[in-house]
């Protein structure tokens, strides 16, 4: 909201700077986005008076004027089309000093122009950084004497408040209420506004009906006749406008936008004679159409308010009125409007339209349901001295004897005490809500209070403690840092957190990323073709449209990223939630991936380089589920969409899929435009998320014993068939084993290959006999011949 | 005897010519060895007159110790020779870099929550997590924004078609939590939240820290004091200068906006605090009375206070980062500057 600092004075004037006044406002609650002067700091542009105009001999679109300042006469070559004999304008001399938006200082100096002398400049509105839509040179009033200062020929000296009024704060949408607001923070007087009543000069009236009378409990409105509404505005009342930021219009919608600035009140004056029979406020019809003042047509809902006359809707209520019965040059007699729409009724209702205005903002947020005569009055006051007219009784309609009545509200000193955390003497208390226009009745153990009927956000107990904090300062509260005992937080020791893995991932020199959760639709499609993306009703764009139901889609970005700023190397990962839709409802599972690519390591001057591989990656993920002991993780062979066939494992636990590992598929790789193989890797992070606590065993004093054996097997044999053998074999004294070597080609049958495994033998209470390791060793190759078609080398 | 101590010089001469220990070991065979020529002197010793042979004897055994001794002189110096000629040999160029696997680190977001939550939980509070899709009932009405209000326009949340939507503030989680535990109650709860927005200064997706504390005695001061201690611990300024404006949040009241002094310049006024010498980076207030009782908590006998607060704009203000957008690039030029 933007308040006029000269306006502002005019109802309230304590002696501080408007930057003070500001800042008070600013802690209270109404905070300060920023004060503008209504004009630049130029100098030396004075009024002039056109008195003579020639055209450029040499130059079409220049025209030659002699300008009298008073007691001298320049010439001035311009390029304003517009310009006329007898015409005042603000004329920037030469020496004259001109501020640019950037910063800069125009300099006026005398020139010649194609040949011309030209000695000073015409100034528009933007030159001299004043805000007026208004195109062509700055108007000047009639009266104005020449050559003086054009800032003493206008005002302005005037700085414009840009106050951001929050939603809770509607009585400070008006001059008035920030006056008011003012008045409390600064202890000052606030000039009543002297509204005298315009007694009715004629009988005419126009009913009004409500039929929704829980959205519309007030409705007063007035016929004046005779209006001329082809009268000028004001000056005075343009610029109050204009300071506000609202565009001249015609006199009756200047004077209604003048009141709404002034006391809050939304009005609307309707072209009387095309309104049909009288007024009724209801909810609107299905089917029912109206043509906005802005030129839009719009299908009314059916819980939209509308105000109608006989031939259907001519407003869509608080909201905006129809272009049919607006009021035009033509207009002779206007009905204004004056009415109290519940915000709840209009509440949402202009979005949903697509529209926002000053008067559905103030109604949404409450607009105090005893202006409604007053404004009437005002409005009507203005239109008969600006335009003349002859006002007719003021029909005003109430169906809620409550209207006015507000509450009280039970106020308890304690509680004030509890809240804030500050002792607030009482009689400070009781200052600051009489300040604020509360009326109060001590009680017991506080006060009853009554708030004034303007302030909707006063209405329970606690609304009136912010009151008084913010009033009495929050500066006067302590900051207090209070013992607390200690929570019991449920943490057990088999809790593998987050950190871990981050440690493990960082020091395996991945880098962290944090990329978005909405990504293309496109690139989801291509790494999740079965599942149904998660889409988003209103995305910012195609490129984040859908929910990510794989950490992989930004991962694959973040590395294309990167690959194109001359990083060959990339080893990323990512946490985050996965949205994935499932019969029994969307789930959001935490998961933690990343992407390798390029080499191994740095380039570094001892090591050949290598690029990474599907067994480096494996082996990164290894390292992560070796944090998780004592939970089994089988790599099961499966094609996964997103991965290379050959090189694609499923991480299963328990029988439950909780990741995948492997290199990116080909084809991906190219429609991603990546150009080098990346390998990925994702993990269910619940899965992840419980240990076993350590627990102590037996540690052996005798000798371990290694025996290696050479298998060649066909080529389709996993070392997970082998280690499955091994495993079933059940040979207790087999403590561990691991395969050394794997070979395949020159020396070995075509479609088979050799594997060298190391068996680990060892017993706790005593030392193995060879006899036994060679028996325990032959009963395994057999198994092995049996099972995995082995043959021993 | 001649013969003896012509064996001695000689054996003396080839000891020193020796220059490695071999050639020593070959000397030492020749003339102790079995066969040696000292060795065989002992063995003509049958041949002497038996008056002699005690005197020849002892003399030929003192030779032999005598060159005993000097083959083990010889072989110390070979031994030091040896030695400095392999340390020489194994000299490296320690300047050269040593073999390892250069680390990653954690993106600045996360570094920053990390920092912030082990700050709050030394402060006594918890961690909580929360979803990121929410229903409307947890992200607006819970926290006293029915519909229509007009605190939910300034939200501008992205929606699905089933009318579940991205959560705009992490504050659905306090009130997850509040439905799920009793009070007494302290967490934050750090995480993603989304508004449908993006400019230079804006981002479809940033991260938000909710607060909240209920207790039977909490007030207006304590929240002061708890806020003042976050800010001086995360800044790590001693006397770091806050200040807090009555603000609106529908969810809290009385609601406050809270700004530090500026960290960059101390508040003498800089770009970064655009010459206020001040810098607005949380919201806060004491719960309102509706959302305590929204959540079954009675609100006579609790009270409590929350605050939220966006970890980029922390992050910025403790890096010296001067563009939000930079965080989501995930360039590895950039990330790799907080490793």
């Amino acid at each position: 909201m933007k308040v006029s600092e000269q306006w502002l004075r005019e109802l309230v004037n304590p002696k501080l700077d408007i930057e003070d006044i500001a800042e008070k406002l600013t802690f209270a609650g109404v905070e300060l986005d920023g004060i503008e002067p209504v004009a630049s700091d130029f100098s030396k542009v004075v009024v002039g008076q056109i008195t003579e105009i020639e055209q450029h001999p040499d130059a079409d679109r220049l025209k030659v004027c002699q300008v009298s300042l008073g007691d001298e006469s320049i010439q001035i070559v311009t390029n304003v089309a517009s310009v006329a004999v007898g015409q005042k304008v603000p004329v920037a001399t030469v020496g004259a000093r001109l501020p640019e938006p950037d910063g800069t200082i125009f300099k006026i100096k005398k020139s010649k122009l194609r040949g011309v002398l030209s000695q000073g400049m015409f100034c528009g509105a933007e030159t001299l950084g004043i805000d007026d839509e208004t195109d062509g040179l700055l108007a000047i009033p009639d009266n104005a004497e020449l050559g003086v200062d054009l800032r003493d020929a206008i005002d302005l000296s005037d700085k414009v408040l840009d106050l951001d009024i929050t939603p809770n704060r509607a009585d400070c949408l008006s001059i008035i209420g920030v006056a008011r607001e003012v008045g409390v923070l600064t202890d000052t007087d606030v000039a009543q506004l002297d509204v005298p009543k315009v007694s009715a000069v004629c009988s005419d009236t126009f009913p009004v009906d409500i039929e929704a009378p829980d959205a519309c409990k007030r409705y007063a409105g007035r016929i004046i006749n005779k209006v001329d509404t082809k009268t000028a505005t004001p000056d005075w009342m343009k610029t109050k406008l204009q300071r506000a930021g609202i565009r001249s219009l015609g006199v009756v919608v200047d004077i209604t936008n003048y009141v709404l600035l002034e006391l809050g009140q939304p009005m609307h004056a309707f072209d009387l004679d095309k309104l049909q029979t009288g007024i009724t406020v209801r909810m609107a019809n299905s089917g029912e159409r109206l043509e906005l003042l802005d030129g839009n047509t719009v299908d009314l809902k059916s819980d939209s308010l509308v105000i109608a006359d006989a031939n259907g809707a001519v407003a869509l209520a608080g909201i905006m009125g129809g272009l049919a019965t607006s009021v035009t040059d033509d207009t002779q007699s206007i009905f204004l409007e004056s009415a109290y729409f519940e915000p709840v009724a209009i509440a949402g209702k202009a979005r949903s339209y697509g529209l926002h205005t000053d008067s559905s903002h103030r109604f949404e947020r409450g607009v105090s349901p005893d202006l409604q005569v007053r404004a009437i009055q005002r409005a009507s006051q203005l239109i008969v001295d600006i335009c003349g007219g002859e006002s007719a009784e003021i029909v005003d309609v109430i169906n809620d004897d409550q209207l006015l009545v507000r509450s009280p509200i039970h106020l308890r000193e304690k509680r004030v005490e509890r809240v804030l955390g500050i002792t607030i003497p009482s009689s400070k208390i009781e200052m600051i809500l009489q300040r604020l226009g509360c009326e109060i009745t001590a009680t017991n153990e506080g006060w009853s209070v009554i708030p004034p009927v303007f302030r909707f956000d006063m209405s329970i107990e606690v609304d009136l403690i912010e009151e008084l904090a913010r009033i009495n300062g929050y500066d006067q509260i302590p900051a207090k840092l209070r013992d607390m005992k200690p929570l019991v937080v449920q943490s057990s020791e088999a809790d593998v957190k987050l950190d871990v893995f981050h440690k493990v991932l960082t020091s395996l020199g991945y880098q962290e990323v944090v990329s978005y959760s909405f990504v293309d639709e496109k690139i989801e499609q291509l790494l999740s073709p079965e599942l149904e993306a998660t889409k988003l009703a209103n995305p910012i764009s195609a490129e984040l449209s859908v929910m990510r139901t794989t950490l992989w889609s930004g991962l694959l970005k973040t590395v294309s990223y990167n690959l194109k700023r001359q990083q060959s190397r990339v080893r990323v990962f990512e946490t985050g939630l996965t949205f994935i839709k499932t019969a029994e409802g969307l789930l959001q599972r935490k998961k933690i991936s990343g992407a390798i690519t390029g080499t191994k390591n740095d380039a570094q001057w001892s090591q050949q380089a290598r690029q990474v591989d599907f067994f480096d990656i494996k082996g990164d993920v290894e390292a992560l589920l070796a944090e998780v002991v004592g939970r089994q993780f089988e790599f099961e062979i499966e094609a996964h969409t997103a991965l290379h066939p050959g090189q694609s494992a499923k991480i299963v636990y328990d029988n439950e899929t909780v990741g995948w590992v492997g290199a990116l598929h080909p084809n991906l790789e190219k429609e991603l435009n990546l150009g080098q193989v990346i390998y990925l890797f994702e993990l269910d992070i619940e899965a992840l998320s419980q240990r076993q606590i350590p627990a102590y065993e037996k540690v052996s004093a005798y000798p371990a014993v290694q025996r290696d054996l050479a298998l060649l097997v066909e080529e389709n044999i996993s070392y997970a068939d082998i280690g499955r053998v091994i495993k079933k074999s059940e040979i207790v004294q087999l403590v561990d084993y691991y395969l050394f070597d794997m070979y395949a080609g020159e020396g070995i049958p075509e479609g088979k290959k050799s594997l060298a495994l190391s068996l680990i033998f060892q017993d706790v209470s005593r030392t193995l006999e060879e006899k036994e390791i060679t028996t325990s060793t032959n009963t395994l190759v057999t198994l092995l011949e049996q099972q995995a078609g082995a043959v021993l080398r | 005897m001649q013969e003896l101590e012509q064996l001695i010089a000689d054996v003396q001469l080839k000891i020193a010519d020796t220059t490695s220990l071999s050639d020593l070991d070959q000397v030492r065979v020749e003339y102790l060895g079995k066969k040696g020529l000292l060795t065989a002197q002992l063995k003509q010793l049958g041949k002497l007159p038996a008056e002699d042979r005690r005197e020849a004897g002892q003399s030929i055994n003192k030779a032999k110790q005598q060159v005993n001794a000097e083959i083990e002189l010889r072989k110390q110096v070979l031994d030091a020779e040896a030695l400095n000629i392999r340390l020489e040999q194994e000299r490296v160029d320690v300047t050269l870099p040593g073999r390892r696997l250069a680390a990653g680190g954690l993106h600045p977001v996360t570094r920053a929550i990390k920092r912030i939550e082990l700050i709050f939980v030394q402060l006594g509070f918890d961690v909580a997590e929360g979803p990121e899709i929410e229903d409307d009932f947890h992200n607006f009405t819970a926290l006293n924004i029915p519909e229509h209000h007009p605190a939910r326009a300034m939200h501008d949340t992205f929606y699905f078609d089933d009318g579940s939507l991205l959560r705009t503030h992490t504050s659905p989680v306090q009130v997850r939590v509040m439905e799920e535990k009793e009070a007494p109650l302290r967490i934050i709860a750090p995480g993603r939240v989304y508004r449908c927005d993006s400019d230079i200064t804006h981002t479809p997706m940033f991260h938000q820290v909710e607060g909240l504390m209920v207790d039977e005695d909490v007030s207006f001061a304590d929240l002061k004091g708890i806020l003042e201690a976050f800010f001086k611990a995360f800044f790590e300024v001693d006397d770091l200068p806050t200040r807090f404006r009555n603000s609106f949040f529908p969810f809290t009241e009385p609601s406050a906006e809270t700004d530090i002094q500026c960290v960059q310049c101390q508040g003498k006024g800089c770009k970064v605090c655009s010459h206020t010498g001040w810098l607005e980076v949380m919201g806060c207030g004491m719960v309102h009375p509706n959302v305590l009782e929204m959540a079954n908590i009675d609100s006579e006998k609790y009270t409590g206070f929350a605050f939220g607060f966006g970890v980029e704009r922390l992050a910025m203000l403790r890096y010296g980062i001067d563009d939000l957008r930079i965080f989501f690039d995930n360039d590895l030029k950039f990330l790799r500057q907080f490793n």
